[in-house]
């Protein structure tokens, strides 16, 4: 009889609590148990209700459409008659429930638009924007990941550099330049055409230059994983290479892609704001968030609610979205507080990423 | 008679609370350490033996660790000591040299400059320069060629073995009575490694220095220990002379750890059957003897835990945790790889 | 370390060029129309269009346009059309604004992040960390957008605590130019406080489960210079670069949308001027002297980082 003197990985790996849980369902408990988190993805959730209702508001309360001007029109406010936008040009206040719902939040500008109405078309926008986005980045960051993480070599070159580049670029201004000549011309690629006010310039300026956020780190994550033992199992097996990327090394990085997602429907939506609010992102007459601050900073001295609404909604949408991304960190990878001999290499992995390029 | 214990550990427990409940790392374990001794703790990974150490110096100290027992070092007690009264005994009095030289020096600064700070944590009026002499002389002392060149250079520059030297250069910076050796070869070369158990066994003969060494290796043990501590899932199972360990082991772990052992003083003995199994895991202890599960003599009374006991009649140091009665270990023992009867050719 | 220095400026030099041509692609390549049409901006004559056919040789072929459009920028001969004025002289006229206000923020930011990251890290866990966790996350997710409106109504418009911005020049009037800053410094440096205490923290978390913070503690240092002198000096190693990143993005990022905010007549006000009246001359010299700008930064950063970390400096690690 002998012992294996290194039997060290079953001894140190934390045995789970209950018996049968997998690790999905621990996460899930996990988070569940993080109320703040839980509290704002109710939060994000409600957001999302209020911009999916917004046809419902137009045609039900307000009677009006997002890009419906009311310029010369007036309202009846509890059988007085008021002007929506007065002869010095500045459009009405908020009337909340006082002329029945309508011009709830006044109107944007001398153009005398349901601010209400705006708002709500405006968030699908922006939603639309930062959610459609992030999907594309994060399946295009995976691919590049996994095919610069797994073949190394030449691939692994191209596509590294080719991220680096992207990501020392200034992103906003070249965000902006490329944003522009699109949104004047629109762009034609083959048979796929788009007129310059078209929702996918936006899109495609911004998918563009996030990219390197996520893909950098999950090649990184596939460097590692592709050394380990079950890939070489795999490998060994003689699973392919789409077998192997797709099948072995993806799955593994299921919490990162979570984490990532969630935190990057935040920071699209932010990098949207930012675009339109400068006019390189949503063309008029279309409306997102980001272009309702612009027109309401034109007003801020006497109706500073048309600048600090959108930008509150704004806020409260990537808030939540940055505390549920970080508490799906938290409960899909808990520090596990018992290896204490098991962290050689953190300083240099954090130090080969200054030796880029 | 023996001179009175330094370091002297009574019913020492160590338990952390995690997320899967309170994980009991280290469970009664009582030793003395005497001046100028070498006491070992043995046993695989995971089973204890740097908590036990790392509460010595008091390095577990922390919201979720509840700490019991006692360790009196001449007469002050670790456990109860103050965290200041610790530092001023840190580095001073007691010093650690490190499983893994590679991440145990601060990658940023001077070996040298490492080094003086830790004696100028400790003798107030000692300038830098003064400190970094100090570091030239240890780093002649554990043996590193053109030490006045070497000293300033960073930890990355040195290769492991030299870096181990470097960080028992450290642990002597100022002159302490015990030192506490974790694992110190177990991430090094099989030729270095040789070469730093000779350092510590030199430093232990010329400077009567008292040391705790710990290791997974019986192998390392045998080369350097006088007492030796078999520690599994946290509790000592046996413990006793180096000869009684390796000539009288009484434990079915100890005969474990002795039959993975090679020994270069004679051709191998066949294959021995490797144990199944791994150590249970901390959180969920088997009932009675935690060796149970992966034990081949496991018997009706085991399933009560054995009390840690002298049960060999004129051996009165010599102490195991396992219900068998020596005259069935010795059978059993015989039966599982015939360990222990030869006596050794030195 | 000379060799070090050479590789990272001749990686800055490819980093440039591919810059550059990106910056090309952008305005001659990508756009659907005619691209003299494109710079004239939206109501141009045709006259106007045709002379800038040929001042840009749109005509040639596209490495002969790449040459044409690098020569433009580098001999300053960027002019924007309505009125016809010298990009650079425009720039040059509007740095110090724009470097008050990157710089000024950054400090403000450095110093306050960092605090509240080594604060946070030293109680993780305690209720100051948990205040300060949910203060820095609410400074993440803080539009400028949001911020600037309501500090300029209240305090500006409403309690006239603060002047109305723009930018007072340095030399003119000190005290005009330090009132006249601290709302937009404290705009743009909300966010990067939340950030840098966040990444502080977790680095420092990480840097103290490493094994050379417990050789400290066994040397017997006090918890105070093993705080100060391990965990955090090698906390900090991370974010140089961090930095090195991020003040050149802010300077062509968020600090373009503060300046407009703030009608701070710094080079990113100009730059939007410039894109909402369709003016691309000043926005491909913003573009691309800013790129160039960032990059330098970073290789700026870099250099720095070795000097921090002796194994990048003495080239063992770091070739990722
Ligand atoms: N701070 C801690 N919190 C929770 N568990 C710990 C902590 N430190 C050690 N442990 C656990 O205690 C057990 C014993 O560890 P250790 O003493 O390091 O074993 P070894 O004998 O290999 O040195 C391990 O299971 C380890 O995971
Ligand atoms: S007590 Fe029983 S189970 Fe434990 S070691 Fe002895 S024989 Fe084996
Ligand atoms: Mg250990």
């Amino acid at each position: 009889m002998a012992i294996d003197p290194q039997p060290e990985a079953a001894a140190v790996a934390a045995p789970t609590a209950g018996g049968e849980r997998g690790p999905w369902s621990l996460a899930a408990r996990r988070f569940v148990r993080n109320r703040v988190a839980v509290a704002f993805l109710v939060l994000f959730f409600l957001i999302v209700l209020f911009v999916l209702a917004a046809p419902l508001w137009a045609d039900h309360v307000a009677h009006t459409g997002p890009n419906k001007t009311h310029t010369l029109q007036q309202l009846t406010v509890g059988g007085e008659k008021r002007d929506v936008v007065n002869v010095e040009g500045q459009p009405i206040g908020p009337q909340l429930f006082a002329a029945d719902g309508m011009f709830f939040l006044g109107a944007d500008s001398r153009l005398g638009r349901d601010e209400m109405v705006r708002l709500m078309y405006g968030g699908r926008t922006s939603l639309l924007i930062g959610i459609t986005t992030a999907l594309i980045t994060t399946a295009l960051a995976v691919i590049l990941g996994l095919l610069a993480g797994y073949y190394r070599g030449w691939i692994d070159t191209v596509i590294a550099r080719t991220l680096d580049i992207l990501w020392s670029l200034p992103v906003l201004l070249v965000g902006i330049a490329l944003g522009v000549t699109l949104a004047v011309g629109g762009l034609k690629i083959g048979p796929l055409e788009l007129s310059g006010g078209s929702l996918w310039i936006p899109i495609i300026v911004i998918c563009v230059f996030t990219v390197p956020y996520i893909a950098r780190p999950i090649r990184g994550e596939v460097l590692s994983l592709s050394n380990k033992e079950f890939v070489e199992a795999a490998v060994a097996q003689g699973a392919g290479p789409l077998r192997v990327m797709f099948g072995e090394i993806l799955p593994n990085l299921a919490s990162t892609i979570i984490v990532f997602f969630t935190l990057t429907i935040a920071n699209n939506m932010l990098f949207e704001a930012g675009l339109s609010f400068l006019g390189a992102g949503v063309q008029p007459p279309n409306s997102s968030w980001g272009t309702m601050i612009t027109v309401g900073v034109d007003l801020l001295n006497t109706q500073p609610l048309l600048a600090i609404i959108p930008g509150t909604m704004i806020m409260l949408t990537v808030l939540s979205l940055n505390i549920v991304g970080d508490g799906l960190r938290d409960a899909l990878d808990p520090r596990s507080k018992i290896d204490l001999e098991a962290h050689t290499g953190t300083v240099a992995t954090k130090a080969s990423g200054a030796a880029a390029i | 008679m023996s001179p009175a214990p330094l370091l002297s550990v009574k019913g020492l427990r160590v338990g952390f609370s995690t997320e899967g409940g309170l994980l009991q790392a280290v469970d009664d374990v009582s030793f003395e350490v005497r001046p100028g001794e070498v006491v070992a703790i043995v046993g695989e990974s995971g089973s204890g033996k740097s908590v036990t150490a790392q509460t010595i110096m008091g390095l577990t100290r922390s919201k979720n660790a509840r700490i019991e027992g006692t360790a009196e070092f001449e007469g002050m007690d670790l456990i109860e000591a103050s965290d200041a009264e610790l530092r001023r005994l840190r580095g001073d009095r007691v010093a650690m040299v490190f499983q893994d030289p590679m991440t145990s020096f601060n990658p940023v600064y001077r070996l040298g400059a490492q080094i003086g700070e830790a004696i100028r944590a400790h003798r107030d009026g000692v300038s830098k320069s003064e400190a970094r002499a100090r570091a030239v002389e240890l780093f002649e002392a554990v043996g590193i060629p053109n030490a006045e060149g070497r000293v300033d250079d960073y930890p990355h520059e040195f290769s492991g073995g030299m870096r181990q030297r470097a960080m028992i250069a450290m642990a002597l910076a100022l002159e302490p009575d015990l030192l506490i050796a974790d694992e110190p070869t177990t991430a090094l070369d099989v030729t270095i490694q040789a070469q730093i158990l000779e350092l510590l066994r030199e430093l232990n003969r010329k400077r009567n220095l008292a040391t705790i060494l710990i290791t997974h290796d019986l192998g390392v043990v045998a080369e350097i220990a006088d007492r030796v501590l078999v520690m599994y899932a946290g509790r000592v199972v046996e413990q006793g002379t180096l000869d009684q360990i390796f000539f009288d082991p009484q434990h079915p772990y100890t005969w474990g750890l002795l039959g993975s052992l090679t020994r270069l003083d004679k051709p191998r003995p066949v294959r021995l059957p490797q144990i199944s199994g791994a150590p249970p895991s901390l959180l969920a202890l088997p009932e009675g003897c935690s060796f149970r599960p992966r034990c081949p003599h496991e018997f009706g009374p085991c399933i009560d835990l054995p009390p840690l006991q002298a049960r060999l009649r004129d051996e009165p140091g010599h102490c195991d945790r396992c219900w068998l009665s020596p005259e069935a270990k010795k059978e059993k023992r015989q039966v599982a790889g015939q360990i222990g009867l030869e006596a050794p050719t030195p | 370390m000379a060799r070090f220095v050479i590789r990272r400026l001749a990686g800055m030099i490819a980093v440039l060029f591919a810059v550059s041509v990106i910056v090309f692609v952008i305005f001659n390549v990508v756009p659907n129309t005619n691209p003299a049409q494109l710079l004239a901006g939206k109501n141009s004559t045709p006259v106007l269009v045709k002379s800038i056919e040929e001042e840009w040789g749109f005509d040639n072929s596209l490495p002969e346009q790449y040459l044409t459009m690098m020569k433009k920028i580098f001999t300053g001969e960027l002019t924007s059309y309505k009125p016809r004025i010298s990009v650079d002289e425009q720039i040059i006229e509007r740095i110090p604004a724009t470097f008050s206000l990157s710089i000024g923020a950054a400090i403000i930011w450095l110093f306050f992040g960092l605090l509240l990251g080594y604060l946070s890290a030293l109680r993780a866990g305690g209720w100051l960390d948990r205040f300060l966790t949910g203060f820095a996350i609410a400074g993440i997710s803080i539009p400028v957008f949001l911020i600037a409106p309501v500090l300029l109504y209240f305090l500006t418009y409403k309690l006239e605590i603060f002047p109305n911005a723009q930018y007072v020049p340095l030399t003119e009037n000190p005290s005009e130019w330090l009132s006249h800053l601290i709302l937009p410094w404290v705009t743009l440096a909300i966010l990067s406080i939340g950030f840098y205490s966040r990444v502080l923290r977790s680095n420092m978390l990480d840097v103290m489960n490493e094994d050379y913070v417990r050789t400290a503690r066994a040397k017997g240092l006090s918890e105070r210079r093993v705080m100060s002198r391990h965990v955090l000096r090698n906390s900090l190693v991370p974010i140089v670069t961090l930095f090195g990143l991020d003040f050149g993005a802010t300077i062509a990022g968020t600090a373009i949308i503060t300046e407009y905010l703030y009608s701070l007549n710094g080079i990113g006000l100009y730059a939007i001027e410039a894109v909402q009246k369709f003016e691309l001359p000043p926005v491909m010299g913003v573009t691309i002297y800013g790129a160039f700008f960032v990059v330098f930064v970073n290789a700026l950063v870099d250099i720095a980082y070795a000097y921090l970390d002796p194994r990048v400096r003495l080239g063992e690690s770091g070739a990722s």
